[in-house]
């Protein structure tokens, strides 16, 4: 009686210890945050780490963002054209491709990309360095890891996602161009001014730049908590690479749900 | 590893290649560059049907823009929407017999105010209200206006 009833309520069990382990992890990643919140200010004292990061997590990533906003804004300008020519305004096809880049696929793409590229090489960094037990290194030396290693990277993705995604879209909105304008002939005056009347600079424009700033935020915080707090074998680091890439991804695509319906002003 | 001149330049040219997009995107991309009008005065006019007209759509005369709506009301005493224009004041020639007709940029673009001047030496003053008005036209009215001329014949 006693072995079925155990053998019955294991998988309830398994269950509650699954729930409760990810209330712990979400508490230790918030107070994690906290703590590399906390050592910020000490970055002021080395800004060459930043630099270090900003070229890492920043510039490495730049030709991925380029090339992957000039592919988007291509397809949107043949998609866009293909749909719009139907009802013969093909000249709407620049209010079509600025604001589904600005809007959306800017700041999405861009976190998607930037957690694959830069987020899983942080993760990977951070782990391999608590597998050599770097990490202890520097606290015997009574250099807290906070302040030296984490602050500056996170801070190098909060500042580095913004400008990915505005380098996305604007080499979308040409590459939408080159397509419409270029390839399939709609007026290049209408493309530019159909865009100017519909993009708002408030509503559509600054609404994108938050978004990007939280999934910068967001993606940074992930990559760095599950590095610092990988299990510190080669199996470990290597599942916490993975794990930093589909939590990201998973929360910038929730957070975009979330921000889109708080942000989007119904007209 | 490169050296530090080398990424310090790297992050450089990478800064300042994301604010020149956020720059490229500001002034080209949204309508930062045409939203600025700079002194203006107002006046108002009052439409049977506004259309889908709505704030901040342009105001032209003879095609060119002078101004924009910046506000719409609704005026239950005549049953007529107030629609106010803010014109810039570099264009205080307007006479005040001028009439405002709504249009449609293509058929299916855009709405805006045009502004068709008219003969009298007066000119139109802060808080002036339009005169003569065309409201907008309604596809579907026309249509159903059609239909019904067909049928009667």
């Amino acid at each position: 009686m006693g072995e079925l009833w155990q053998r019955l309520s294991a998988p309830f069990t398994a269950l509650g210890r699954a729930v409760l382990q990810s209330f712990e992890r979400l508490g230790h990643s918030t107070l994690f945050l906290l703590q590399v919140i906390k050592g910020l200010p000490a970055i002021l004292l080395r800004p060459w780490l930043v630099v270090q990061q900003l070229y890492s997590v920043g510039v490495l990533t730049t030709v991925i963002i380029i090339v992957a906003g000039a592919f988007v804004g291509m397809v949107l300008g043949l998609q866009g054209y293909n749909i719009l020519v139907r009802f013969n305004s093909e000249s709407s096809l620049g209010t079509m491709v600025g604001l589904t880049l600005v809007r959306e696929l800017g700041p999405v793409v861009t976190a998607l990309l930037f957690a694959g590229r830069a987020g899983s090489a942080l993760t990977a960094e951070l782990g391999l360095m608590k597998a050599t037990e770097q990490f202890s290194g520097m606290e015997m030396m009574a250099v807290d890891p906070y302040k030296r290693v984490l602050a500056p990277r996170f801070i190098a993705g909060v500042v580095s996602m913004p400008l990915l995604a505005a380098m996305f879209s604007a080499v979308g909105v040409l590459g939408g161009y080159v397509i419409g304008v270029g390839l399939l002939g709609v007026d290049g005056g209408a493309y530019w001014s159909q865009m100017q009347g519909s993009v708002d600079f408030t509503d559509d424009l600054m609404t994108g730049f938050y978004k990007s700033l939280a999934f910068g935020f967001v993606c940074t915080w992930v990559a760095l908590f599950e590095g610092y707090d990988s299990v510190p074998t080669s199996e470990g680091v290597g599942r916490a690479t993975t794990q930093s890439v589909v939590h990201a991804s998973l929360a910038v695509l929730g957070l975009n749900f979330i921000l889109t319906a708080l942000l989007l002003e119904t007209s | 590893m490169i050296s530090r001149r080398t990424t310090e330049f790297l992050v450089g040219l990478f800064v300042a290649a994301g604010i020149a997009a956020l720059f490229m995107l500001a002034m080209q991309v949204s309508n930062l560059s045409t939203i600025s009008l700079g002194d203006t005065y107002r006046v108002t006019a009052t439409f049977t049907n506004i259309g889908s007209l709505s704030a901040r759509s342009p105001v032209k005369a003879s095609g060119v823009r002078v101004g924009q709506v910046t506000a719409i009301n609704y005026d239950d005493q005549r049953n007529q929407a107030v629609v106010t224009l803010s014109i810039e004041k570099r264009f205080d020639k307007f006479s005040v017999d001028t009439a405002a007709s709504i249009y449609t940029a293509g058929l299916l673009g855009e709405q805006y105010v045009a502004l068709q001047p008219g003969v009298e030496d007066d000119t139109l003053k802060d808080g002036d209200s339009l005169l003569f008005t065309n409201s907008a036209m309604v596809l579907e009215r026309l249509i159903g206006k059609f239909m019904v001329n067909k049928m009667e014949q």
